[in-house]
């Protein structure tokens, strides 16, 4: 029973009302959150979303436009949705479609739904409704009418996505199917030939298949949010029957989260550093006073919960998520345990920086994004320590907080239920990322001890390849476009959809730059998007990771764009500088490789530079290994 | 009826329909309120489940047309069982 949380609202409510009559807006968004976070759901909603709209656009850093077709009245969880999408930096604009109406809406080009053009389209499809002759009549069915109707239905999917793929380049996505609570015979159901679980599981599989072979369509497990949520207390069968309304009032936040951890990696909104406390979070007890032996961890209770959260972030890692430490504590204690504790399941080598010291969090942060080449707001802090989550709410709202509840039990939960940490999909770079970084540190050793830049950069060995964009490398060329903000000339963002078109268009060059030296394999860094316009080169994207930057790669990228142009009787390279908060690195690169500046309009920089006469000098100290054709 | 039961009913009404909480009164109906419509009854309907812990049946739910009608049916739920 939850009597005391409508007072704390109304509290709240009243505050931030009046932070907003007296233009408070930064921190009356900063209680909105507080408010979301400690009821959210329905009751809240619409108090969220209306407070909201009268001090758009604080607080916010991406919008996107999401259409949802759908079989169900799912119109509640709208509002649900975009308060929790507007507490997480997100401004969403939702469409619904008809009720019932998806199909005709996904067939027909010229339908409501891609008039709207949406970023995202969600196809949200209970079982009953597509297939109620597996969900309702299934003990009526022979084995063989079984077989036709899980074709029947995993063609009606792989038509809809075709056709889906062929009217928009928005992202697809797909809710699976879920399970009856009861199936039609019984515990029989596991025993017979023709089992109704097994039946709607493979259109899953069938579905899971169609959406790995199109770009950008994503299966949203409904069956499995169901099941997390619990069966019995997501379906209102009473609203369903009187209002086509499957899901109960206390699920609909669970609903519009899980759309969430679609939508956070689709609009950018995603961390790249988790950085976690020590005591009472890696571990139960403070090390300084239980030591490095006493401190709870173990396979059992009370320590058990403590490793559990040790294996989520260990998940975190593989996902090439780096992970750092940001700790009060002696820092020779802290290493020892690292090092020493039999029951640790994260180690030094894990962690890509560490502050562990008696300084304010706040600044530990601000040097680990530094030291890591990541803006603040890329990082995610994980904390039990409610004081020390608010110090950071407060001081730095970019940061997304991750406040540990009360209950250790309940730790791994609340790290895994966050938006943040989720891809859509995993490149050989980022499952290697931290060991990148690893290396990075190694380079920087490399480095103190050569007598200049130059010795440094030859002793490095650095190879690299360049050859055309293949099939296999559109997913990463699009995350490089779409995740490089430091050295990226232009900034513009592209999907793999995008990418594919723009691979194929007339005049139109995507160049891959591939970079190793002695100290290891840093995979696919950089990406050049040329257009050959009459006898002009022009150069729309130009990026390069920040992990290999100012090593001479993207003079080399240069050289080779050019003398490509040449060979092609190009006369002229152009290209523009369109500055951001964060591509200061990349600003003065035209100017110092002999391009004119042509013209200026609101800080964006059009540069110039003709071909013939001297041309761009290769750096010595790269090797170009032979280029890889398709 | 138990007074903070109305003063969260007021509380969900006031944030939904998007009035000032004064002006939410026992006489509040679709009838007073603009922004009161059918899909706006059914955020109701489940922002009040939510709050309340409580589910109403679509009988309840089809007489729930006044702020009056809602602190009846929320105190019938209140009542213990038999």
């Amino acid at each position: 029973m939850k009597l005391e949380a409508p007072i704390t609202d109304r509290t709240q409510r009243d505050e931030i009302d009046r932070l907003i009559g007296d233009g408070r807006q930064a921190q009356a968004y900063t209680l909105l959150g507080a408010l979301w976070r400690g009821n959210p759901g329905p009751a809240n909603a619409g108090f969220i979303v209306s407070r909201w709209e009268k001090m758009r656009p604080i607080g916010v850093t991406v919008d996107a436009r999401i259409a949802i077709t759908r079989s169900f009245t799912i119109e509640p969880a709208i509002s649900v949705l975009r308060a929790a999408a507007v507490v997480n930096g997100i401004d969403l604009t939702v469409e619904l479609g008809g009720f019932n109406t998806y199909a005709q809406e996904i067939l027909d080009p010229g339908s409501a739904l891609y008039r709207l053009s949406p970023d995202i389209v969600i196809l949200a499809i209970q079982t009953r409704d597509i297939a109620p002759d597996l969900w309702n009549d299934f003990a009526d069915l022979s084995v063989e009418q079984c077989k036709a109707a899980i074709d029947r239905v995993s063609t009606d999917y792989r038509q809809w996505i075709e056709a889906f793929r062929r009217n928009s380049k928005a992202t697809l996505i797909v809710h699976g199917l879920e399970l009856p609570s009861w199936p039609s015979w019984g515990t029989l159901d596991g025993r017979l030939p023709n089992s109704q679980a097994i039946g709607i599981r493979h259109i899953n599989d069938s579905l899971r298949q169609f959406a790995t072979e199109q770009s950008g369509v994503y299966v949203l497990d409904y069956d499995a949010l169901i099941s997390r949520c619990g069966r019995q207390r997501w379906l209102d069968e009473s609203k369903w029957q009187s209002m086509r309304m499957p899901i109960a009032a206390d699920c609909l936040v669970h609903m519009a989260n899980e759309w969430l951890r679609f939508i956070h990696p689709l609009t950018g909104r995603i961390c790249k550093v988790l950085v976690t406390d020590l005591d009472n979070t890696l571990w139960g007890g403070i090390v300084g006073e239980d030591g490095i032996h006493g401190i709870a961890l173990d396979h059992e209770y009370p320590g058990a919960a403590y490793r559990e959260l040790q294996r989520v972030m260990l998940d975190v890692y593989q996902r090439g998520i780096l992970l750092a430490i940001c700790s009060k504590n002696n820092l020779e204690d802290a290493m020892q345990v690292l090092r020493e504790n039999p029951r640790m399941l994260l180690r030094p080598q894990h962690f890509a920086a560490m502050r562990i010291n008696w300084n304010d969090k706040a600044q530990g942060l601000r040097e680990i994004a530094a030291e890591l080449n990541v803006g603040t707001e890329a990082l995610a802090f994980v904390d039990d320590n409610p004081a020390e989550c608010e110090r950071i709410r407060c001081t730095m709202p970019e940061v997304t907080v991750i406040e540990l509840p009360a209950d250790p039990m309940a730790f791994a939960a609340t790290v895994r239920a966050s938006p943040v940490f989720e891809r859509l999909s995993l490149s050989a770079e980022d499952r290697n990322r931290s060991r990148y970084y690893s290396e990075e540190r190694q380079r920087s050793e490399l480095q103190k001890e050569s007598a200049s830049l130059e010795d440094f950069y030859l002793s490095l060995q650095q190879q690299i390849d360049i050859g055309p964009i293949v099939a296999e490398t559109v997913p990463r060329v699009a995350q490089l476009t779409q995740k490089t903000n430091q050295f990226n000339l232009t900034s513009f963002r592209y999907s793999e959809q995008q990418i594919t078109q723009l691979a194929s268009a007339p005049g139109c060059n995507i160049m891959t730059v591939s970079a190793r030296d002695r100290f290891g394999d840093a995979g696919l860094v950089g990406v050049a998007i040329t257009k050959d316009v009459g006898d002009i080169c022009e150069i729309d994207t130009f990026l390069l990771s920040c992990r290999v930057i100012g090593r001479g790669i993207e003079t080399a990228m240069l050289a080779h764009i050019s003398e490509r142009a040449k060979s092609s009787g190009i006369k002229e390279l152009s290209g523009r500088f369109i500055p951001t908060k964060k591509n200061a690195p990349a600003r003065d690169f035209y100017a110092s490789h002999g391009f004119l500046r042509k013209a200026e309009d609101d800080g964006e920089i059009l540069w110039s530079r003709e071909i013939s006469g001297s041309g761009i000098v290769w750096p010595t100290w790269i090797q170009l290994n032979a280029r890889r054709r398709d | 009826m138990n007074p903070p039961d109305f003063e969260r009913i007021r509380e969900i009404l006031a944030g939904l329909l998007d009035v000032p909480r004064v002006d939410i009164t026992l006489e509040t109906s679709p009838d007073t309120v603009e922004t009161w419509d059918s899909l706006k009854h059914l955020d109701l309907v489940l922002a009040l489940e939510q709050e309340l812990a409580v589910r109403f049946t679509p009988q309840e739910i089809a007489e729930m047309r006044s702020v009056e009608r809602i602190a009846t049916i929320v105190a019938r739920k209140r009542l213990p069982p038999g």
